[in-house]
């Protein structure tokens, strides 16, 4: 079975994002851009599932920006086997819509027909927790989003999710997309040599009109703001003190 | 202006501050019908239809809409939204499970978790964890949207709107739902609670998370965690609070162990009056804390346990 995974190149979770001040959006040059870590996840899963001998092939894909193909070079040097890199912007402030990369996906998969697709739940700069899902009604095929579990059996797959009550597990009719959520997996860090090796495996790259697909936003971004900022608190010096405090603001 | 409503029903029941928070919001965009679906749905469509603002009900029920399966769901929702310019939901792990595939369906791109409404076709979101807010306004003929919850004040209450049943559509094929494991609590829920008090890493084992239980159960509190904290095994995942977690803006949040890194402050720094109880001074959560004490949490919280109340 082949397992293709989507991978973006996103802000590094651990900077602190910048608004910049006329309203255009983030900040984004001169930043540390990393692969989005739910997409890293699903990376590892697909690994293992390889290792486990229920894989054969991993192709990861990315769609946006250039130098998102150093975001492909570090899933090849996890363990994808090859990449597939969608060039659909020269800007790096320019998102490419969830709905835009579900089309583009599509294409991919009707070219690669993966037995699986493992994609992240969500991106961590637009917050969209949309690609999976879109991808999936495209092709018209079964999904399971916010994986924290994934049992492939045969022509089905055991997918446990995290949801707001707890746990559910559903049974998915394979070919199926999966969005895995964070406790999935722990990601493995590329060593030295295979970072070398990485170097090596095939990258192809393409641009989003090889595969037809119109990238023009549905979403015009109006503007973008800082949330608006708390007053500052106080430190209190006991916990009687505490105590007094949220009796005054009548919190308890 | 015609609004479809998708309310969340879990097990046959109306989650009614989840639907009546999002009800809010879609009566700034037009009439408003609400969708009980699942395989029991009438009892959540009797409670919807008291929703102030709701002007009908469609009740759906059907096998293939138990469990909210997303292929079942999503098609009866597209089989319904030729009628509506708007296709609203409260931003539940459903919801944020279907509503994508149906605006996929409806070539139209999906407008998650969103925090205001401007007009009709303009939003605003939280991006990056919340460290921004963005504007958008939608170019697409029907708007399928999401609605962040812990923004929106409850809908009260009215006369009964009419209910009417519409049809299930056929089971997919695709899916099927296997088990839940939904934990039981007494506790008020996450998401609706007045007050939670969350633990983070420095509770230090799931054995001390009691700590963090027995301040919660003393204020009638809900119990949270920090992602530090789920992932180390402390806390079951559903208490999550943050970017990947839950989002909840209570009166009171007691953030105990928590340094405050910025995945956990988009899940919690709405709420009305914060207080971060941390032995380190430098700690990121006493930038957002209204009350911040400096303390070693495991003398801390049971002296605050048995002080309050």
């Amino acid at each position: 079975m082949k397992v293709l995974v989507p991978v973006k190149r996103v802000i590094d979770y651990n900077v602190k994002v910048r608004v910049k001040a006329d309203g255009s959006g983030v900040d984004l040059a001169n930043v540390k851009m990393s692969m989005n870590p739910f997409d890293e996840i699903a990376v590892e899963e697909a690994i293992r599932l390889k290792e486990a001998g229920k894989a054969d092939e991993i192709v990861v894909v990315s769609i946006g920006v250039k130098q998102a193909q150093e975001t492909l070079r570090t899933a090849l040097a996890m363990g994808a086997d090859r990449a597939i890199l969608v060039v659909a912007a020269d800007d790096v402030h320019q998102d490419i819509e969830p709905l835009a990369v579900a089309k583009i996906l599509a294409k991919v998969v009707e070219e690669e027909q993966p037995g699986l697709v493992l994609a992240g739940k969500q991106a961590i700069d637009n917050d969209m927790n949309a690609t999976g899902q879109m991808l999936s009604a495209l092709l018209g095929w079964s999904q399971a989003t916010f994986a924290s579990k994934i049992d492939i059996e045969g022509d089905h797959a055991l997918v446990t999710r995290e949801v707001d009550g707890g746990l559910q597990t559903i049974k998915v009719k394979m070919p199926a997309v999966v969005t895995v959520d964070l406790r999935l997996n722990e990601p493995r860090y590329a060593s030295l040599p295979n970072i070398m090796k990485a170097k090596k495996k095939p990258l192809d790259e393409k641009t989003a009109a090889d595969y037809g697909v119109d990238l023009t936003p549905r979403l015009e971004v109006v503007k973008t703001d800082e949330p608006p900022a708390r007053a500052a608190g106080i430190i209190v010096g006991s916990v009687d003190e505490l105590v007094e405090k949220l009796k005054e603001a009548g919190a308890v | 202006m015609a609004v479809l409503l998708l309310a969340e029903v879990n097990n046959g029941e109306l989650a009614l501050d989840a639907t009546a928070k999002a009800v809010t919001a879609a009566k700034a965009l037009g009439d408003v019908t609400v969708l009980c679906a699942g395989a029991h749905a009438a009892a959540a469509g009797e409670a919807a239809a008291k929703i102030d603002g709701v002007k009908k009900v469609l009740v759906a029920e059907g096998e293939s809409l138990g469990h909210r399966l997303a292929e079942s769901t999503a098609d009866l929702i597209v089989s319904l939204a030729g009628d509506y310019d708007h296709i609203v939901a409260p931003a539940t792990t459903d919801a944020k499970n279907v509503m994508p595939r149906v605006a996929a369906l409806l070539d139209v791109m999906v407008i998650s978790d969103v925090s205001g409404v401007v007009d009709a076709d303009t939003f605003e979101r939280p991006i990056y964890a919340g460290n921004a807010i963005q504007t958008v306004k939608s170019r697409d003929p029907k708007k399928v949207v999401t609605i962040r919850t812990s923004t929106f004040d409850a809908a009260g209450e009215q006369a009964a709107a009419p209910v009417e049943t519409v049809a299930a559509p056929e089971a997919s094929g695709l899916s099927e739902w296997v088990e839940d494991k939904v934990a039981e609590s007494d506790r008020p829920e996450l998401t609706s609670a007045k007050i939670v008090v969350s633990g983070g890493r420095g509770v230090g084992s799931e054995e001390n998370f009691a700590l963090i239980e027995k301040l919660a159960d003393k204020l009638g509190a809900a119990v949270g965690a920090s992602r530090a904290a789920v992932d180390s095994g402390y806390a079951p995942n559903d208490w999550q609070v943050g970017q990947t977690g839950k989002v909840v803006a209570p009166d009171l949040y007691v953030a105990v162990g928590i340094s405050g890194a910025i995945q956990h402050l988009a899940g919690m720094k709405d709420s009305k009056i914060i207080v971060a109880i941390n032995k380190d001074e430098e700690a990121p959560i006493f930038q957002v804390a209204d009350f911040g004490l400096v303390a070693d949490l495991f003398q801390a919280v049971p002296e605050l346990t048995e002080k309050l109340g």
